[in-house]
């Protein structure tokens, strides 16, 4: 029994030693993404270009857009001296956002009246849009409560001392410098494997029936366990030697720090590897053609990164949508990475993670094995 | 009774409410090669995959080795082998280790596999090629390395599907004689063919047509179902004879070979003139008709014909 598991398994090294194609595919696109997506993910809005009409021309406007490009946040690309120009500017350019202020700005303020600021803004990209306009109201608030003390303290000093305030003190946890980085590199190990490890078993299956050796394998006595087993534990070996991989790459070029215990880690690993593999396997026994398993692959990997919290958090997501996630192993896993990651926290913490892909785990393999008979009917 | 090592009755299988085996009976007996013959889509290949366990059918019965393989397909896979029309090699592999591999895969021990392995490479003539991938070698290499990973666990049963389709005649030659010293040796030997100077090879014949069974016997007997003679005339142009007698009275069936056409008559001695008859009429130059001896061709060809023209009416 163990005979026949194992050369299945030499035999799929054998194949895999002689493949140089598959060496490069499995060593430089997973270190490739892993850059891509350390530099490129982020969620952070910075040096917005924006465009300035300031028709009241008072140290009161000049004080307040200055404090614009103080914060690196944005970059005045364009002074603007009428509305016309707005329009096609906004409409054509990279510059997504214009402030305006009317004349009289500084009168009003003067008069201990409300003077407007107005913002215009692209809402194509209505994340940066958000972000950037919340970046626009910290400044304004700013603004006017400085000019308001600053008043108070002309005319009534002795009240001025007085005036209450609140003041915030941010202090994020396990990423003090909300490091976007740190958030996605570990979700990207996650990700990268999902993705490699699906493909590569169901391909690998699916090629086999492509080229006839299933056929082939059918016909001897091996069982229909030992053959899945031959045909998913080398892809369980290169796996593991892949998140390996992109993981010592993602830690050390990005300098996420590594808190938890790694066996931990690795038993997460190891649970979300066998509950991949068994995704590629129920793949591969549903399609025919390599072409029916990049398509049905495809099929799965798309919404499994979008519900994963990868990038959108799942509490965010209407129920419904919330509960598809829960048959999402990556779900599990990027709790799993962030939190050994980030928190250092352990089992009595992730449990509830490594139970559900144990059992994600066991429910694959057994649709798995029901749709796998060693037929060709 | 007791060397019968294949019994099916009553065979039956619908793909899809399309009947490809109809009721399907023969036997196969140790140490002889069963020849399947029939045009394409007579049911020659699913016949050859219920065999092997790897199809389930919908009605008969199917022993192999005392053993009901349509209930229990898993109990015979280690006394039989089975090569499909396309052979599934790993062509990334070299041929030792396709070799190894399904010699570990049906649980040969080590010393055995090494005697057989030796063995089946000298008598295909491919030890020289041991370490080339099996993707580098040729087309009748691959099928005798398919052979020799299909003989590696020395079954009681070979189940061949199409084996010399797109071989060269040398290795075609090569490979039948594997096939005699396996029969030799007391294998049994299931084999389709389309060609059909190979199935006078075969110790006996099972002639399919749309998954029933026509003729179940030796080649001599099949060509004693040829009523009448068979008539051999030379032209440059046999086509043009065939179709000026084609279907007249007495002409059983006429097919052009070559630079000869095969006639089969009723009666040679009175269809002799109407041939000539027809043949100058056609203006065509032809040799004297020769009386010759029926070759499975000349009945596999009467018998299809027939059939069509019954099914025709």
């Amino acid at each position: 029994m163990f005979d026949r598991i194992w050369c299945m398994i030499v035999k799929e090294f054998l194949q895999l030693r002689r493949d140089k194609y598959a060496r490069f595919r499995l060593i430089v696109p997973p270190i490739l993404q892993m850059l891509i997506y350390g530099y490129a993910a982020t969620f952070e809005v910075n040096r917005v270009q924006i465009a300035v009409m300031d028709f009241d021309h008072s140290q009161e406007s000049r004080d307040l857009l200055s404090r614009f490009t103080f914060t690196g946040r944005f970059e005045v690309a364009k002074v603007l001296s009428n509305e016309h120009e707005l329009k096609s500017l906004i409409g054509s350019s990279d510059i997504p956002m214009a402030l305006k202020i009317e004349p009289g700005f500084a009168e009003l303020l003067r008069k201990g009246q409300t003077a407007h600021l107005q913002v215009i803004v692209d809402g194509t990209n209505s994340n940066t849009a958000l972000i950037a306009v919340g970046y626009v109201n910290q400044i304004a608030n700013q603004f006017s409560q400085d000019y308001a003390r600053d008043r108070l303290n002309q005319m009534m000093p002795a009240l001025a001392a007085t005036v209450p305030q609140i003041s915030l003190e941010q202090r994020p946890w396990y990423n003090p410098d909300l490091n976007s980085q740190w958030f996605f590199v570990p979700g990207v190990i996650g990700s990268i494997t999902l993705m490699m490890v699906v493909t590569l078993t169901a391909f690998a299956i699916v090629r086999e029936r492509e080229i006839g050796t299933l056929e082939q394998i059918m016909v001897t006595p091996i069982r229909p366990f030992e053959l899945i087993l031959g045909k998913t534990i080398p892809f369980f070996v290169v796996g593991l030697a892949d998140v390996v991989l992109v993981a010592v790459v993602g830690t050390l070029w990005f300098q996420v720090p590594f808190r938890g215990n790694p066996l931990v880690l690795l038993l997460g690993v190891v649970l979300f590897l066998m509950s991949t593999l068994n995704v590629g396997l129920l793949i591969s026994t549903l399609s025919s053609t390599q072409q029916q398993a990049f398509v049905l692959g495809f099929f799965f990997l798309n919404p499994a990164f979008t519900l994963s919290g990868f990038a959108f958090p799942i509490t965010s997501m209407p129920k419904a949508m919330q509960m598809i996630t829960y048959a999402n192993p990556l779900r599990y896993f990027l709790v799993i990475l962030r939190g050994t990651f980030l928190k250092g926290v352990g089992l009595g913490i992730l449990w509830p993670q490594m139970l559900a892909l144990a059992l994600l785990t066991s429910v694959l393999l057994l649709a798995s094995v029901a749709r796998f008979h060693k037929s060709i009917d | 009774m007791s060397d019968e090592i294949v019994q099916v009755d009553g065979l039956t299988k619908r793909f899809a409410g399309v009947v490809a085996v109809d009721n399907l009976s023969f036997n196969a007996r140790k140490g002889e090669i069963l020849g399947l013959v029939g045009p394409d889509g007579a049911g020659k290949t699913t016949t050859l995959r219920i065999l092997a366990g790897v199809l389930s059918a919908d009605a008969g019965a199917v022993l192999v080795a005392g053993q009901d393989v349509l209930v229990q397909p898993e109990a015979v896979k280690s006394r039989i082998s089975y090569m499909p029309q396309q052979f599934g090699l790993y062509e990334d592999l070299t041929v030792t280790e396709n070799i190894r591999f399904y010699a570990d895969i049906f649980e040969v021990s080590r010393t055995v596999r090494q005697q057989r392995e030796d063995q089946l490479l000298e008598a295909s003539g491919m030890s020289r090629f041991r370490n080339r991938l099996a993707g580098q070698l040729s087309g009748g290499m691959k099928r005798k390395l398919g052979i020799a990973c299909a003989l590696i666990h020395t079954p009681q049963l070979l189940l061949l599907d199409e084996p010399t389709t797109g071989v060269d005649p040398v290795s075609r030659r090569e490979l039948w004689s594997i096939l005699y010293s396996l029969v030799f040796e007391g294998v049994t030997v299931l084999v389709s063919t389309a060609y059909l100077d190979e199935a006078e090879r075969c110790h006996r014949l099972l002639l399919m047509y749309q998954g029933r069974r026509l003729f179940f016997g030796t080649p001599d007997e099949l060509k004693n179902m040829l009523p009448g003679a068979v008539l051999s005339i030379s032209s440059p142009d046999p086509q043009a004879l065939q179709t000026a007698v084609a279907g007249e009275q007495g002409i059983l069936s006429a097919t052009a070979m070559g630079d000869t056409l095969h006639v089969v008559v009723d009666d040679p001695d009175r269809r002799l003139a109407q041939l000539r008859a027809g043949f100058e009429h056609a203006g065509v130059p032809f040799g004297e008709p020769r009386r010759i001896a029926a070759s499975v061709e000349d009945v596999f060809v009467y018998v299809i014909s027939q059939q069509e023209t019954q099914q025709g009416s």
